[in-house]
């Protein structure tokens, strides 16, 4: 393993310590318990809104606490959700008085810990809504599986509820477009290789040279089949038509085009499977009217990338294009 | 014969020398059908687990007053699923044990609560590939042994040998909880780490069991 770290146990502390440093204009660090939150504490009536979940995603979640965004962050161990005594102050500190909405993954882990820092929070008097996002098509929605995951789609959730309750949306509102943005938004994504996780020293799974993974999660884990190594275009084909087809597209819908890279990838590759996706799409008749291209759901140094299509009417649209000032995301 | 809070004390050290011990290869078995941290998120929890055992002033007065402070302690410190699903078989057998000791009839009722913990927190049921798997079949055999009059060491000892069993049977299955279920049909061939470690913290308690049972006849 060649990492630039210190003692693998020391991984997510000393990462939100020197977050914190670099862009102290805009966030301030709690340390025991670990949790990022704006600068300067909870607006006064707005809704807060809070994310959280496993270490080895950035710039998710911290690197979107700020204005029109995020108002704190809660990052777990390395791939691990964050526990209810970290979570329940974060809800605490971004809370306005307005309440606070839980921005949370599909994963058991973060599920589960969220719900129980939600009852801390609850038996604090301080109001608490949940929306689990769960955009990843790969895996089957089905009484089987334990449902689909939260993937990149995270994003587009937390900018786009963090603009409505930035506007003054109460706690149903934002709640209410949070929810609309994940039933609109599905995603896929594809491993390239593996990432190392810092305390493992190893690969997260064995991905032979010639092959890759279509249909991972967040953390590599699998989800539908591997298959030899294609083309980008492809590749994005296997990604974009199941996110197209889930979501049902027609003929003169807009859409935002997100492609997200796993961390490994560099941005000339994000291009070329963002430049296919938006042919596949404008061959459908879909419009493209915004677009993401970067890393900012990442699984570590993993190569790969995910493409996600968000379902846009005007007012996400407006929502979308409010400004936004945090360290991953501004305009 | 009973067993007591020396030997709740002498379960929670073996459980954590044993989850640290093979850390590695519960992380092995996770990264098969999960994201590969079961033994490292288990490890960390239980090494704070005995730090807190360590700085205790006075010895706990009853059993459920250890397994609380577990609970407590892998609830603040594991995170990820293991976190809050131990913390609260942990917790509920804590309700059931305000006493110094426990017959066998009373081990039944924590390992019953500890099961009930987990099946409310995970919403899992047997045959999912998950924990249940490996503590569902230990209290069926403490019930056994318990009524064929077996004395707690031997009825942990029958716990631990049927949630061993339990483990090896989650190979063949196909996850549908966690995050294995992600893994469909994939997952099968491969040992699920809940169960396993499952497995370590049941044999822990038994071990436990014997050596008390040993000093006491010592």
């Amino acid at each position: 393993m060649k990492k630039l770290i210190n003692d693998p146990q020391a991984v997510v502390k000393e990462t939100i310590e020197g977050f914190g440093w670099a862009h102290a204009d805009i966030v301030s660090v709690s340390i025991d318990p670990d949790f990022v939150s704006r600068a300067g504490g909870a607006v006064a009536g707005k809704v807060g809104l809070v994310s959280g979940g496993g270490s080895g995603h950035e710039p998710l979640h911290a690197g979107f606490v700020g204005v029109g965004m995020l108002d704190a962050a809660v990052p777990g161990a390395v791939f691990t959700s964050p526990t209810p005594d970290q979570i329940a102050p974060a809800f605490a500190a971004a809370n306005g008085g307005a309440g606070v909405l839980a921005i949370v993954k599909n994963y058991t882990g973060d599920v589960l810990n969220f719900e129980t820092a939600v009852e801390l929070a609850e038996a604090d008097d301080i109001e608490v809504a949940t929306v689990i996002v769960n955009d990843d098509v790969a895996v089957e929605d089905s009484l089987y599986t334990a449902g689909r995951r939260g993937v990149a789609g995270t994003v587009l959730v937390e900018k786009i509820a963090g603009a409505s309750a930035e506007r003054g949306d109460d706690l149903a509102a934002v709640t209410a477009i949070a929810q609309r943005v994940n039933t609109n938004a599905k995603s896929m994504g594809v491993a390239l290789t593996a990432c190392i996780v810092p305390h493992a020293g190893e690969p997260s799974f064995d991905l032979p040279e010639d092959e890759i993974e279509i249909g991972i999660g967040i953390h590599g884990e699998p989800g539908r089949r591997r298959i030899p190594l294609a083309s980008a275009d492809d590749i994005t084909e296997m990604l974009l038509t199941p996110v197209a087809d889930d979501l049902a597209l027609a003929a003169g819908e807009d859409v935002l085009l997100f492609v997200n890279g796993m961390g490994g990838t560099p941005a000339s590759e994000l291009y070329i499977v963002y430049r296919q996706a938006r042919k596949l799409l404008e061959a459908r008749g879909v419009k493209v009217t915004r677009s993401l291209v970067g890393n900012y759901v990442t699984s570590l140094e993993m190569q790969g990338a995910s493409v996600t299509v968000l379902r846009l009417d005007s007012e996400l649209t407006a929502l979308w294009d409010a400004p936004v000032h945090t360290a991953a995301l501004r305009w | 014969m009973t067993v007591d809070v020396a030997w709740a004390i002498g379960w929670t050290r073996a459980t954590a020398e044993r989850v640290i011990a093979r850390r590695a290869e519960l992380n092995g078995l996770d990264r098969q059908i999960g994201d590969g941290d079961h033994g490292e998120n288990l490890a960390r929890g239980f090494t704070a687990v005995v730090a807190r055992l360590d700085a205790l002033e006075e010895e706990p007065a009853a059993i459920g007053d250890v397994l609380k402070l577990i609970a407590t302690t892998l609830m603040s410190t594991v995170g990820g699923a293991a976190g809050p699903l131990y913390g609260t078989a942990y917790l509920r057998a804590a309700k059931v044990t305000g006493s110094p000791t426990l017959d066998s009839r009373a081990v039944v009722a924590m390992l019953e609560a500890g099961l009930e913990g987990i099946v409310a927190r995970g919403k899992a049921t047997t045959g999912e590939k998950t924990m249940v798997d490996a503590w569902a079949p230990a209290v069926e055999a403490a019930v056994a042994a318990t009524d064929a009059g077996a004395e707690p060491a031997a009825v942990l000892a029958a716990a631990a040998t049927a949630a061993e069993a339990g483990v090896a049977a989650t190979i063949p299955l196909v996850a549908t909880k966690g995050r294995a279920s992600y893994l469909g049909e994939r997952s099968a061939g491969h040992q699920d780490p809940g169960a396993t470690s499952t497995a370590i913290v049941l044999r822990a308690a038994a071990d436990a069991a014997v050596d008390v049972v040993t000093q006491s006849r010592a």
